[in-house]
């Protein structure tokens, strides 16, 4: 697979080599270098990009508006008087102060509180105070252009209730930024059906952001790290599964079946597997189907800041927020469907337990990158090896292979000129 | 403690007792233990601020049964990854009133909290404020227990992840 030449391959920093033609090996500079990271943020997220920002059922209504974040630029998400969604930079035209404050709320308009700038839900200026001055003295050049001054606007896209939004130019459509085999794993959570928000959690982890990315593109982990879905049977290595890549390698899916809690010669391997492992109330694993297909997992993973998570009856956006070279913030979303019964909604709450900063699975995830950034640190001219599988980023039909993170990073150079 | 009568639930002594042994069950790692101050029907949630406030369902812990809080035991001593820790709760402000007009129904508590956290070989850091909202009963053997626990954390950001109970 041959990722299309995205940019020009400038260099996003000097005096880096990338130490291997393919990507085997990922050098630990990617995951401590400031200069390195400030060139992400410019190229990845402020570039050419489609950022997960909100969810349409958060701001159903005419006014409603959340606060979210695109790499670490704050973002205001708001549905104006025409039901269209506006998404704009959080900072005022005039001095750079922040204009909202509240995470959620409706509002007829955006008052910056420093100098009462005031902007329309679609980020344009509408009144500057004391503009043509005070009894003829002061005020701002009679040449100052109101529709010249708004907030910075963001380019928008929504499919099937969830909003993106770009800094890029000349973006393609989401449908093409997807491609087709990414946008059917989509479509299968976000088929149109209302979605219902159940609550918010939200954890600061101490590692560089593509560690993240990384860790939902590495089914070879699961197997092995995670008790809990190991012995359970939600995600094991002996499992029908599969990984899939779109052609650029910077999206990808995870899938896999559920199999039982049962001893085999897969599980003989895994020294995590516990066939004698039994809840004390097994009411947290009760799951139905709900999706069309066999798949009882499906974690995607969508180029730059996005993981939706289908484990069971539990969903969640997962939105990624960088913070530094080596810090990021996840913020999860956890939703059902507004035909949702009272009985699959406690459903979706309880299963809840094995995801977040609590979760009985993402605990170990969180743990797990904090222990590799300070493993990694200190040695940015060391390498990782990521050959599980080969050195190829071509699907496949197993989960012993770490093709997903090295895609990942096929196209990551290329953004990056590396 | 001794027999229960009508105004038990609401002994300011028995309460602020059950906190402190509460507390000290946590800090000293002693989870089967603390298991024992929870009704066999109890329920217990870890909720984020930002949720409670907007009457959002979504717990980050939760517990419906005193059964599931010995699976998130069993979990923290034998299934889940992480880094050794340990935690320092300090527990204040508590106010009990009547939770129903029959006693069978305890004592609505609240209380506010702090609890540092110590990573080893870190130093102490704060980990989480917040508030518990709770109902106390006086269980058939006398002893005060909770029916329901909720601790509500102010910051909705934890850092990076919550492993005992709060």
């Amino acid at each position: 697979m041959n990722p299309p030449t995205v940019a020009p391959a400038v260099p996003a920093v000097e005096g880096r080599t990338w130490p291997t033609a393919d990507c085997s090996r990922v050098p630990y500079w990617v995951y401590v270098d400031p200069a390195l990271y400030g060139a992400e943020l410019e190229r990845i997220f402020e570039g050419a990009s489609w950022s997960y920002v909100a969810l349409e059922a958060e701001i159903p209504a005419a006014g409603d508006y959340k606060l979210s974040k695109i790499g670490e630029r704050p973002v205001i998400v708001a549905r104006g008087d025409d039901g269209r969604v506006h998404v704009m930079t959080n900072r005022c035209a005039h001095r750079g102060t922040q204009v909202c404050r509240e995470p959620f709320g409706n509002a007829a308009n955006f008052t910056c509180p420093y100098h009462q700038w005031c902007y329309k839900l679609d980020g344009s200026l509408i009144a500057v105070p004391f503009r043509k001055g005070v009894n003829g003295q002061g005020g701002m050049p009679a040449e100052f252009d109101r529709s010249e001054n708004g907030l910075e606007q963001l380019a928008v896209t929504t499919r099937n209730g969830v909003v993106f939004a770009s800094y890029g130019h000349a973006m393609p459509s989401f449908e093409d930024y997807l491609g087709p085999s990414m946008l059917r794993w989509f479509d299968r959570v976000f088929d149109g059906r209302e979605l219902r928000v159940l609550g918010y959690q939200r954890q600061r982890v101490p590692a560089n952001w593509k560690l993240m990315f990384e860790n939902i593109k590495d089914p070879y982990h699961a197997s092995l790290l995670h008790v809990f879905l190991v012995s359970f049977g939600l995600f094991r290595a002996d499992q029908p599964s599969q990984v899939q890549m779109d052609e650029t390698g910077r999206h990808s899916v995870l899938t896999s079946q559920r199999g039982a809690q049962q001893a085999n010669a897969a599980t003989a391997e895994m020294s995590s597997f516990r066939s004698d492992l039994v809840l004390a109330d097994p009411r947290l694993l009760d799951p139905v189907r709900e999706f069309p297909g066999a798949e009882t997992v499906v974690m995607q993973t969508l180029w730059p800041n996005l993981i939706v998570q289908q484990q069971s009856n539990t969903l969640a956006m997962r939105q990624l927020v960088p913070g530094g070279p080596e810090s990021f913030d996840l913020v999860w979303t956890f939703f059902g469907y507004a035909d949702d019964d009272e009985e699959m909604q406690r459903r979706r709450l309880r299963q809840a337990n094995l995801m977040g900063p609590s979760g009985y699975v993402s605990i170990d995830d969180s743990e797990v990158m904090l222990l590799a950034q300070q493993g990694l640190r200190a040695s940015p001219d060391a390498s990782a090896v990521v050959e599980m599988g080969g050195v190829d980023t071509d699907d496949t039909e197993h989960m012993v292979t770490e093709a997903a993170v090295r895609a990942f990073y096929g196209y990551y150079r290329e953004v990056m000129g590396l | 403690m001794t027999a229960v009568d009508a105004g038990t639930a609401l002994d300011r002594v028995a309460i602020e007792e059950l906190y402190a042994e509460y507390g000290d069950l946590l800090d000293d790692d002693r989870l089967e233990d603390w298991l024992d101050l929870f009704e066999p029907a109890a329920t217990y949630r870890v909720v984020a601020r930002e949720n409670w406030t907007r009457g959002l369902p979504l717990s980050t812990m939760a517990c419906e049964s005193r059964a599931m809080l010995a699976d998130r035991v069993a979990a923290i001593r034998g299934t889940s990854m992480y880094v050794p820790r340990t935690q320092r709760h300090v527990i204040g402000r508590l106010r009990a009133r009547p939770a129903g007009p029959e006693p069978a129904a305890g004592a609505s508590v609240t209380a506010s909290w702090m609890v540092a956290q110590t990573l080893t070989g870190e130093p102490t850091v704060l980990f989480a404020a917040g508030r518990y909202h709770d109902r106390v009963v006086a269980s058939a053997d006398g002893r005060l227990r909770f029916a329901e626990k909720v601790a509500v954390y102010d910051s909705d950001l934890v850092l990076t992840s919550l492993v005992y109970p709060l």
